[in-house]
């Protein structure tokens, strides 16, 4: 473990985006106790430029502190992120497992269901999806998870082929383990490294997609999010630069910090850098 | 640049003491008018149709406008005013009007304007298309043509906002040799309207622009004085404000511009912000409560939250100003509102939480009485931004508002079925109680149907002082009846009336005489030009 924390240190880039990510965690934890109101109260006159003090990034065309805007937004985004990337990983990891283990024609069935999926513009698809079922936390939350599980599945499927021939499996095997043991014990947690440097960057994808419903007035109206703030604010933004340019700030770093993690694991759980280090 | 415009002033007050005014009313420019140019403006959203009666939304409205003529137009003060009809009388019995045409009126295709296209329009056109127009014209016992300049049109009982049904956009006179004995919804000529305006119609690229050039044969002397109108289809706002900042088109009307980008338009010293011409129209908005929703049915509730809503933000801060406070049903400018009975709930957060500690719904744990839900108008962003202001002003009483967010087609379809807690709406007033206001409010007219009493309000005294509205000829009797409606629905306030909606006509100051009347840009447009 102090290994890999090591080779994860290495990368400064990373490093700095484990912080940022604390830091909006963080923000998303105590937004109640710093803001003890709902972001969507009228906290002084409308469009107060930044740097007032009871409104320190400014108001909005409501009077609303983007401030308070900004870290119950945290919320929604590290929410959503996390939420839609397990369902998709669990659907992905299933589908995948399948796929990869039984082979054959539940293979090709199972792949090219993936394919069907992925022949689809994603972003396009979450819309019609979220159109359809009205927008609220679940209907966005199961829209990103259904057009983000695809990648998911080719990955996992692409290492279960791969492991699956290998020695300490056949040996298993032979053991006369069951099948679910081998799945379960012996390839997924062999699988996991390129697991989990994607399941980074798909949160930084589900925190992006949920901004771009929010901003298209597809989001969840009575959920405070960075990307309805952008929405509401783009219309105004000769008047009122701040009520866009600070919750895209937010966006920005948080989706770089994920990226950021996510190289620098990539790089700590790979062999063959670990070994040259 | 300065200097041009200051020399072409100049000459032009010259010329006004020199030129005979055409029509006394228009004697009020102080310049003369002037031959030529072509005027490019903005059509939004683009129509499916340009022929008035078989689409009636607003932008068929703008540019039918231009095309077709109504017997009348209406002042600021909704006084009707000649059109196609020079003069008109009504009978001592309030029965029987005559309208007098104006001769040498010829459509775009050279056919005369006479009589029997004027009660065609009327008696069939209109009266089989339009749903506003047929209650009324059903009426009509009996229309006659004396000679070929002149229209009988006979009642079966007094009706005395009778007037207000002539406009372009209420009875817009259609050639008959052309849709007699057709389906007037799928006659070919439709796409290429004929009318007897000023314009004609000339090309219409769809999701491009469509072209009007003058009509030569205009029975107006000298009129039309632009050589084109151009509308141009911009289906997004920002690109519509820079069009307009950029002087690629010079006038834009109705909702093409937001209600934000006003102010910068008003700082701009060629341009002219208007905000008349909406008197005809007069739309008031409101929260749309329905009635079979509790605890909206007990008045202290409604009373409540009209209480909880600082009007004068909603104008200020989301519309910037543009529009008036509501001060009740009718709207300031329709006939028959009475400023000494309407007044309205003032803002008032302690009164609020005492009508509903009154109606016995105490705060929860959570400081909240009660949970409803509001279905915002999906009509653009500043309607969304009044809804979640209605949100929040209503937490502040414990009242907790749970939004709800659809689309167009999907907002008009559960209001229409009354599948909606409250919402958000606006209504055109048509000038006169009975033609716009009554709908809303009577029980009769409680239907699964957009713009009817979709609230369900039901109060029999309100039933029966609009039907002695509706009855009377006399206007007295009308004023009085009005004036007691207003009393009783402030006081009820079966819907919480918001803001009397206005729209801004912006457009270079150079272009003269744009709003008229009570049509605003919906007039023909014969008397603008470029100075």
């Amino acid at each position: 473990m102090s290994a890999f924390i090591r080779a994860f240190a290495r990368n400064k880039g990373a490093v700095v985006g484990l912080v940022i990510l604390a830091l909006v965690a963080i923000t998303a934890a105590v937004a109640s106790l710093v803001f003890p109101f709902s972001p969507w109260d009228m906290q002084g006159a409308p469009f107060q430029p930044p740097g007032d003090p009871d409104a320190w990034l400014g108001t909005d065309s409501l009077g609303r502190d983007v401030a308070a805007g900004i870290a119950y937004g945290a919320r929604v985004s590290l929410l959503i992120g996390a939420v839609s990337t397990a369902v998709s990983l669990l659907i992905g990891v299933s589908l995948g497992a399948i796929a990869g283990y039984a082979g054959g024609l539940l293979d090709d069935a199972v792949m090219r269901f993936t394919e069907f999926f992925q022949t689809i513009p994603s972003f396009i698809l979450a819309i019609v999806l979220v159109a359809i079922f009205s927008p609220s936390l679940g209907s966005i939350v199961a829209a990103i998870a259904i057009v983000s599980w695809p990648p998911v599945t080719r990955v996992i499927r692409a290492e279960f082929l791969s492991l699956r021939g290998r020695e300490f499996v056949q040996a298993a095997e032979v053991l006369g383990r069951s099948r679910t043991a081998i799945v379960f014990r012996e390839i997924l947690p062999n699988a996991l490294s390129p697991l989990i440097v994607l399941a980074s960057l798909m949160v930084a994808n589900a925190i992006l997609l949920e901004s771009g419903l929010s901003f298209l007035g597809l989001g969840d109206p009575n959920l405070m999010s960075w990307g309805f703030m952008i929405g509401a604010g783009r219309s105004v933004i000769r008047l009122a630069w701040w009520m866009s340019v600070f919750p895209g700030v937010a966006i920005f770093l948080t989706v770089l910090a994920l990226n950021l993690v996510g190289e620098g694991l990539g790089d700590a759980l790979n062999p063959r850098l670990a070994r040259r280090r | 640049m300065h200097d041009i415009t200051r020399r072409t002033l100049l000459s032009g007050v010259a010329l006004t003491a020199l030129a005979p005014a055409l029509r006394p009313a228009i004697a009020a420019a102080d310049i003369a008018p002037k031959r030529g140019g072509i005027l490019n403006t903005i059509l939004t959203p683009e129509p499916p149709i340009l022929v008035l009666g078989i689409n009636n939304q607003a932008p068929t409205q703008l540019a039918g406008g231009k095309i077709f003529q109504g017997l009348l137009e209406y002042s600021f003060k909704l006084d009707p005013m000649p059109q196609l009809a020079k003069s008109w009388s009504v009978s001592d019995d309030r029965k029987t009007y005559t309208f007098k045409l104006q001769e040498n009126v010829t459509f775009h295709d050279g056919h005369k304007l006479t009589a029997d296209d004027v009660i065609f329009s009327i008696m069939k056109f209109h009266m089989e298309l339009s749903p506003r127009a047929r209650p009324i014209f059903s009426k009509i016992k009996e229309a006659t043509a004396p000679d070929p300049h002149t229209v009988v049109l006979t009642l079966d009982s007094p009706f005395e906002p009778f007037l207000l049904m002539f406009d372009v956009t209420a009875c817009a006179i259609v050639p008959k040799h052309i849709y007699e004995g057709t389906d007037f919804r799928t006659n070919p000529q439709n796409q290429k309207p004929i009318g007897s305006g000023p314009f004609q119609f000339v090309e219409w690229q769809r999701g491009n622009f469509l072209r009007l050039k003058r009509y030569d044969g205009y029975w107006v002397k000298d009129q039309p004085y632009l050589d084109e109108i151009i509308y141009r289809i911009i289906p997004d706002s920002q690109s519509r404000a820079l069009a307009l900042q950029t002087g690629q088109v010079q006038m834009t009307q109705a909702n093409d511009i937001e209600p934000f980008d006003i102010p910068r338009f008003r700082a701009m010293p060629n341009l002219e912000v208007e905000l008349k011409g909406w008197e005809y129209a007069s739309q008031l908005s409101w929260i749309e409560i329905n009635h079979r929703v509790k605890p909206l049915d007990d008045v202290r509730v409604r009373q409540a939250i009209s209480h909880a809503l600082d009007r004068s933000f909603i104008l200020n801060k989301l519309w910037f100003g543009i529009g008036k406070v509501a001060t009740g049903p009718i709207v300031s400018t329709t006939r028959y509102y009475d400023p000494s009975v309407a007044k309205l709930q003032a803002y008032n957060l302690d009164k609020a939480k005492a009508l509903l500690d009154a109606a016995g719904l105490k705060p929860d744990g959570n400081g909240v009485r009660f949970t409803i839900k509001h279905l915002a108008l999906p009509y653009g962003e500043v309607w969304m931004r009044l809804a979640e202001y209605f949100r929040t002003s209503l937490r502040k009483i414990g009242i907790e508002v749970v939004l709800e967010t659809t689309d167009a087609g999907a907002w008009a379809k559960r209001i229409g079925d009354w599948e909606y807690e409250t919402s958000t709406n606006f209504v055109s007033q048509f000038g006169d109680p009975t033609l716009g206001v009554e709908r809303t409010y009577v029980s009769t007219n409680i239907k699964k149907v957009t713009f009817t009493n979709t609230g369900g309000y039901a109060n029999p005294k309100i039933d029966a002082l609009f039907q002695t509205a509706r009855d009377s000829g006399d206007s007295a009797v009308r004023a009085k009846a009005f004036t007691e409606i207003q009393q009783i629905l402030c006081e009820e306030i079966p819907q919480i009336w918001l803001m009397e909606m206005q729209w801004p006509t912006v457009h270079e100051k150079k272009l003269h005489n744009v709003i008229r009347t009570a049509m605003g840009p919906n007039a023909g447009f014969g008397e603008v030009f470029f100075g």
